[in-house]
């Protein structure tokens, strides 16, 4: 029992983690809540399933190349739909609404509203203290990890990380610093998206694929930014640990918890929140008036 | 001089005055009239329970603009009221055998005190943590109604609930009728002492403290009176529907709203009632193509935005209307001086 809940948090709370890092970047640097974040996700699990299944790739081949085109799509969908009204915020965030729309409307024309699934890239079990363990999430759990490791390192030792960091501090003096700030928002748009397509490669063969999967993942990335601090890279990483075990112990441990994962991982969010309105990590934006 | 005659020339004057000066206006009276008349052109059961339907989600939108557009406090779960509503009349009618003319008032305010428990521990925060906060409610709602199905009808939803009267005509009417007088009435808010308080708060709520007010209230306030309205909003869909299920709280319907607000237009009223006017119809028209309906639908969002950021109706409104650069009076895109204090227009 302990043993499941360990194991099945970190799982989740690495998925999460590497789905609000990405999110966190892209509206530190850009201020977009992009509410298509986890539509992207959906897709990338969708290009494997096809690379897969209709193409006959390997899963190997499928899920860089996947990862690669989901970032590709968003940064031609930024280009196109976003950049043009980034000034209206609110007509930003009904247009990332709407293309997730179209994403899973896509997918429910193409794929109807069908349970798929992927089957597993390695077989068998590791036992790990008295749990079966298969050696699929182990490498869902590894894959993920050393995803959010890359991350790390890209933002804290490469130019560009410097870049993003320094155009989410201030924007403006990030510009006069000869920061190509319009340029940065479209990367930042790639590698948050490749992120989410990285999640979604790994939850492929753990998780059945169907249209609709993107909203619960989006509803708890959106509680795990809050919760941690929006724009704060720590906060989503410490916090989607914090909301994973949460969803997990309610699930494992009270009666009717599957009804109740997410109102209680929700409640946790609302109670930090009355306590520390900006957060776990919040980073105090300058007053914006 | 008779009296009725001298209070028709009165109501001549005020309309004259106050209606026929601006186009937009004019547009509105002659939308009213359509409303209201349509069913001597056309009495087909379809129409009008389409219209039925558009009229209670214009309520919902013009109340989620109270909230988010003219307060500014944005609020992504607006679901809940309209949910919260629905419930409330239904248990009332069920459980106490109410009548719809008192279970929707007593419904609503079920929503009000919804709107008072989320904005109490909402008011610390703002912008997007605000949004995204209040995207949850409903979400941990809907947790608690499938937990509890013995109350709530889990899954399923309360279903036999009283209908609101006989005929679909007079509920159309009822439901029409309503959403005119309410889109006025909040209008009318908008516009008073409080309204520019509220919109005060939206533009700089330091500004509004230092004056000496007490924002925390105001807000407080508004959240209280959108709740009401999306409460009657809930209500009247429980009624129409005689159901009230767990998809009144969906996620799904809480974007549909800001879909449909910030479409028509934020900050204006009018603008989001205009918005469900023009997708709502829209979706339905578009089951003549079922399959890629939705699909249309985003893109046809998508795209109207792309060209018209603001939203529709302020964009239609700038192009007929100016506003005086001294006064902030609105004119006919026509003339050459302000109606109210002769400044130039450019």
């Amino acid at each position: 029992m302990i043993q499941n809940i360990i194991i099945n948090g970190l799982i989740n709370g690495s998925i999460y983690a590497l789905l609000a890092i990405g999110f966190s970047l892209i509206f530190g640097v850009a201020r977009i809540v992009n509410i298509a974040h986890t539509a992207f996700y959906m897709l990338a699990a969708y290009f494997i399933y096809v690379g897969f299944h209709y193409l006959g790739v390997s899963p190997y081949i499928c899920m860089p190349l996947s990862v690669l085109a989901v970032g590709l799509l968003s940064i031609i969908c930024y280009k196109i739909f976003i950049q043009p009204i980034r000034e209206h915020e609110a007509a930003v965030l009904i247009a990332t609404i709407a293309l997730a729309m179209v994403i899973q409307e896509a997918l429910l024309i193409a794929f109807g509203g069908h349970y798929l699934g992927v089957p597993p890239l390695v077989s068998g079990y590791a036992t790990i203290a008295g749990v079966k363990v298969t050696y699929q999430h182990l490498l869902a759990l590894s894959v993920a990890v050393l995803a959010l490791f890359g991350v790390w390192v890209l933002l804290m030792k490469t130019k560009l990380g410097l870049a993003l960091r320094s155009t989410a501090q201030d924007r403006e003096v990030a510009n006069l610093m000869g920061i190509n700030e319009a340029r940065v928002a479209m990367i930042t748009m790639g590698i948050s998206v490749m992120m989410a397509g990285i999640a979604g490669a790994v939850v492929v063969p753990l998780f059945v694929l169907d249209p609709h999967m993107w909203m619960h993942p989006l509803i708890m990335m959106l509680a795990i930014v809050v919760l941690g601090g929006l724009g704060s890279i720590k906060g989503s990483f410490v916090g989607a640990y914090i909301m994973a075990f949460a969803e997990v112990l309610v699930v494992f441990l009270i009666p009717m918890g599957a009804f109740l994962k997410g109102s209680v991982a929700l409640s946790i969010m609302i109670l930090v929140l009355l306590i520390r309105p900006e957060g776990l990590f919040g980073v105090a934006f300058e007053e914006e008036r | 001089m008779s009296l009725p005659g001298f209070y028709l020339r009165r109501v001549y004057s005020l309309f004259r005055g106050e209606v026929l000066v601006l186009p937009s206006r004019v547009a509105v009276f002659i939308f009213a009239l359509a409303v209201l008349l349509l069913p001597l052109f056309s009495q087909d059961p379809y129409l009008l329970r389409i219209l039925i339907f558009t009229s209670i989600f214009a309520i919902l939108a013009a109340s989620w603009d109270l909230l988010s557009g003219f307060t500014g406090q944005m609020n992504f779960g607006h679901a809940l009221f309209f949910g919260v509503a629905a419930y409330c009349t239904a248990l009332l009618n069920l459980r106490l055998d109410l009548p719809p003319w008192i279970s929707i008032p007593v419904g609503a305010l079920g929503a009000v005190l919804a709107g008072l428990i989320i904005g109490i521990p909402c008011l610390r925060l703002r912008g997007t943590y605000l949004a995204l906060t209040t995207l949850a409610f409903p979400i941990i709602l809907m947790g608690v109604v499938f937990a509890i199905p013995n109350i709530t009808g889990g899954e399923l939803g309360l279903s036999g609930i009283d209908r609101l009267s006989n005929s679909r005509l007079t509920d159309y009417y009822i439901t029409s009728v309503l959403m005119l007088g309410l889109g006025f009435l909040m209008w009318k808010i908008t516009d008073s002492k409080t309204g520019i308080i509220l919109h005060a708060i939206r533009e700089d709520e330091v500004a509004v403290r230092s004056s000496g007010i007490n924002t925390t209230r105001y807000k407080l306030l508004a959240f209280c009176l959108s709740g009401f309205f999306a409460g009657i909003a809930g209500g009247l869909y429980a009624h129409i529907m005689r159901t009230a299920g767990p998809s009144t709280l969906e996620v799904a319907l809480s974007f549909q709203i800001v879909i449909w607000a910030v479409f028509g237009g934020i900050v204006s009223i009018y603008g989001p009632i205009a918005g469900v006017f023009i997708l709502f119809p829209l979706l339905e028209f578009l089951r003549i193509v079922p399959k890629i309906r939705m699909l249309l639908f985003a893109f046809i969002v998508l795209v109207t935005l792309l060209y018209m950021p603001q939203g529709l109706i302020p964009w239609l409104r700038d192009k007929i209307e100016k506003e005086c650069p001294r006064c902030k009076i609105r004119n006919v895109a026509t003339r050459k001086t302000c109606r109210i204090c002769t400044a130039e227009l450019d």
